[in-house]
């Protein structure tokens, strides 16, 4: 298919769906508003979508970021008639799974267009290999094309059949300086005694286990069972002398800044967000681990409102907005361009646009630890679990 | 609607009965069901196979045999760190606060018109390493000068104390808001001391109260979870949070119904062995 026509597939189809879909589109309001129809079909004029909390831009961010005019929701709405029910009901990949797989192992919709999934951990595999995901529908999203070289061919979805990125973020350590020095090391974090008792790790097994193999010495991207075994065995040494405290999810960020955590792994724009000039955040001296969180279809979506959408935000100058609203990485070509544009002091920021050198220094996952029975179970009892 | 009862006069107490019966059924017994089918289940997620999976079982007490001691020894102690505080308070209001009894009573139930989660968050931030309390405990030298009260035992069996609180004071408090204050006269009429009245008066009417307060502060504190992870480290962990983890993170539910099917028979055995020793009939009060 040639752009022309991929282009002409989606204004045809954009144009069907709100002309036909406008008066049903009343009567479904009266009726309780569209929930999640079959999968394929025309594009439906409510868009469901679930996403991680403060993951967009609102007017608080944009006017912060120095952006004027609506939201890039509220654009999506004027420029396509579909309206947004817009869920920040993600809090964590295990939750948010165990809440919807009964419903998704029985072939039965969730009631979402798009959810939001982190490739650090096992569930977005679990999505896809399970049938649970519907198929992207790529006429309709033209703007594919400036999706970066580096995101193309991913190990859980090496053709970008399923799903497309919404934000990456970098692993990093931070510290709270009011109560210790730098912490620039995992060594430091798992042994320093200064620190005893106020070192938090994460309790993603991808985030945390990536960064103690990249300080061993150890391919984080190439798991075998010995490069683990050292992995785990520092780890638990850690825990039984009273260094680390807890394993954390999204929530070390208030015990950092209160001084409970004197340094702990953190994600980057967690820190930025924060606005606190005491915390300080850092990429690992041994590397660090980037990980991207990606839109998917889940069964049951409509995959051309769905697919209308992800076209939508994979246009540059809205994926910039939406990079600043929200503080995380882009995976939009001309993203730092456009965001210049809107912001110039935007593109000096280098957690939202990390530099080539701090990109080397990212390494990914190995996606065949996440399924690994034996590694999973042992990653919960070196948490006491 | 009377005549119909008067006809049918037998069949009465079944019909009241039915409404409990058919909740215990469809909340309690099919789930347990459907939870003993997956105890004996094996495989991966989401192919999991029925194939009297014992080993479920054998497996779930010799890798967490740790967690689930620790569940009952932090549930033991909580609970009577309850009552040794619920019960002067609860005596005090039945008998000494007069006019101002509800008004306390309020006091004691007013933590849970806020949820759980945040009453337990609460605690991070006033027991927080830079917080007043540490502060103060650090300059009596309660606490060394990295002392801290927060990722600790004592945390963790504070904070069910805390939050199971009220299941003990108020059943305590019933019961011995109910004694009649006539016995006592009787009792110092018998030329009883104070300290005799209480043992031998006061306390026996009391048990019902104290028996029906550990009951239900026991049993949910042994499967709490949500206390030892805010408040604890991995050191503290509890069965909850195993059976949590293996429900939401690993998703290998046969383990995880195991591990309940096995919570819940220790708890029986507990209860059997406490009514033993207090007499069934004050069990069922």
């Amino acid at each position: 298919m040639t752009m022309r026509m991929t282009r002409r597939a989606l204004v045809q189809r954009g144009a069907a769906g709100v002309t036909v879909l406008s008066l049903p589109g009343i009567l479904a309001a009266c009726g309780g508003g569209g929930g999640g129809g079959g999968g394929g079909g025309e594009v439906k004029d409510v868009l469901n979508f679930s996403n991680w909390e403060l993951y967009i831009d609102i007017p608080s961010t944009r006017k912060a970021a120095g952006l004027t005019g609506p939201t890039t929701l509220q654009q999506f709405t004027q420029k396509t008639g579909i309206k947004v029910n817009y869920y920040e009901d993600i809090n964590g990949n295990p939750e948010f799974f165990a809440k919807v797989q009964g419903r998704l192992r029985q072939g039965q919709g969730i009631d979402r267009d798009i959810i939001v999934v982190t490739d650090n951990d096992r569930f977005l595999s679990d999505y896809i290999e399970n049938g649970w995901a519907e198929k992207l529908d790529k006429s309709l999203i033209p703007n594919i094309d400036n999706l970066i070289a580096t995101q193309a061919s991913p190990p859980f979805d090496p053709k970008r059949e399923y799903t497309l990125p919404w934000f990456s973020g970098m692993d990093g350590i931070a510290w709270n300086s009011d109560v210790t020095g730098p912490v620039t090391t995992v060594t430091q974090l798992l042994e320093d005694p200064s620190l005893k008792g106020r070192v938090g790790v994460w309790n993603q097994m991808g985030d945390t286990i990536g960064l103690v193999m990249l300080e061993n010495g150890d391919d984080p991207a190439k798991v075998t069972d010995a490069s683990f075994d050292r992995a785990i065995a520092r780890i638990e040494k850690a825990v039984k002398a009273g260094q680390i405290r807890r394993f954390y999810g999204n929530d070390y960020a208030q015990p950092l800044q209160r001084g409970d955590l004197a340094a702990s792994m953190a994600w980057s724009g967690d820190i930025l967000n924060l606005g606190d000039p005491k915390l300080k955040w850092v990429i690992a001296k041994a590397g660090g681990i980037i990980w991207t969180d990606n839109m998917l279809i889940p069964t049951g979506g409509s995959v051309p409102t769905a697919s209308t959408y992800m076209n939508f935000v994979y246009d540059p100058n809205i994926a910039a907005q939406l990079a600043l609203g929200a503080n995380y990485i882009s995976s939009v070509k001309g993203v730092p361009q456009e965001a210049a544009k809107l912001d110039p002091k935007a593109a000096d920021n280098t957690l939202v646009f990390p530099t080539d050198d701090m990109l080397a220094q990212m390494h990914q996952n190995d996606p065949t630890m996440f399924t690994n029975p034996d590694y999973n179970k042992r990653w919960l009892a070196v948490q006491g679990k | 609607m009377g005549s119909f009862f008067h006809r049918h006069k037998g069949t009465t107490p079944y019909l009241l009965l039915a409404p409990g019966v058919l909740w215990l059924a469809v909340f309690f017994l099919i789930p347990l069901v459907f939870l003993g089918y997956e105890s004996l289940q094996s495989g991966l997620f989401p192919d999991f196979r029925f194939t009297w999976e014992f080993s479920n079982f054998s497996n779930g007490i010799s890798d967490y045999h740790e967690q689930f001691v620790r569940s009952f020894v932090y549930a033991g102690i909580a609970t009577v760190a309850c009552l040794l505080l619920a019960y002067p308070l609860v005596y005090w209001i039945a008998f000494r606060a007069g006019p101002w009894r509800n008004l306390f009573l309020l006091f004691i139930v007013a933590p849970f018109f806020v949820t759980y989660l945040v009453r337990t968050l609460a605690w991070l931030n006033i027991l927080a390493d830079q917080g007043p309390v540490v502060g103060i405990l650090r300059d009596l030298h309660i606490l060394g000068p990295d002392g801290r009260l927060l990722a600790t035992t004592f945390a963790v069996v504070s904070g069910i104390t805390y939050n199971f609180f009220p299941f003990m004071a108020l059943p305590v408090y019933v019961s011995l808001e109910q004694i009649d204050p006539r016995l006592l006269e009787a009792a110092k009429d018998l030329y009883a001391s104070p300290g005799q009245a209480f043992l031998r008066v006061t306390l026996p009417l009391s048990a019902p109260g104290i028996v029906a307060g550990t009951l239900l502060t026991f049993i949910p504190a042994a499967g709490d979870f949500i206390n030892a992870a805010l408040l604890g480290t991995p050191n503290q962990a509890m069965i909850g949070n195993v059976i949590q983890a293996k429900f939401l993170e690993s998703l290998d539910y046969p383990s995880a119904a195991a591990l309940s099917f096995i919570l819940m028979g220790l708890i029986l055995v507990a209860l059997l062995v406490y009514a033993k020793i207090v007499g069934s009939e004050r069990l069922t009060g």
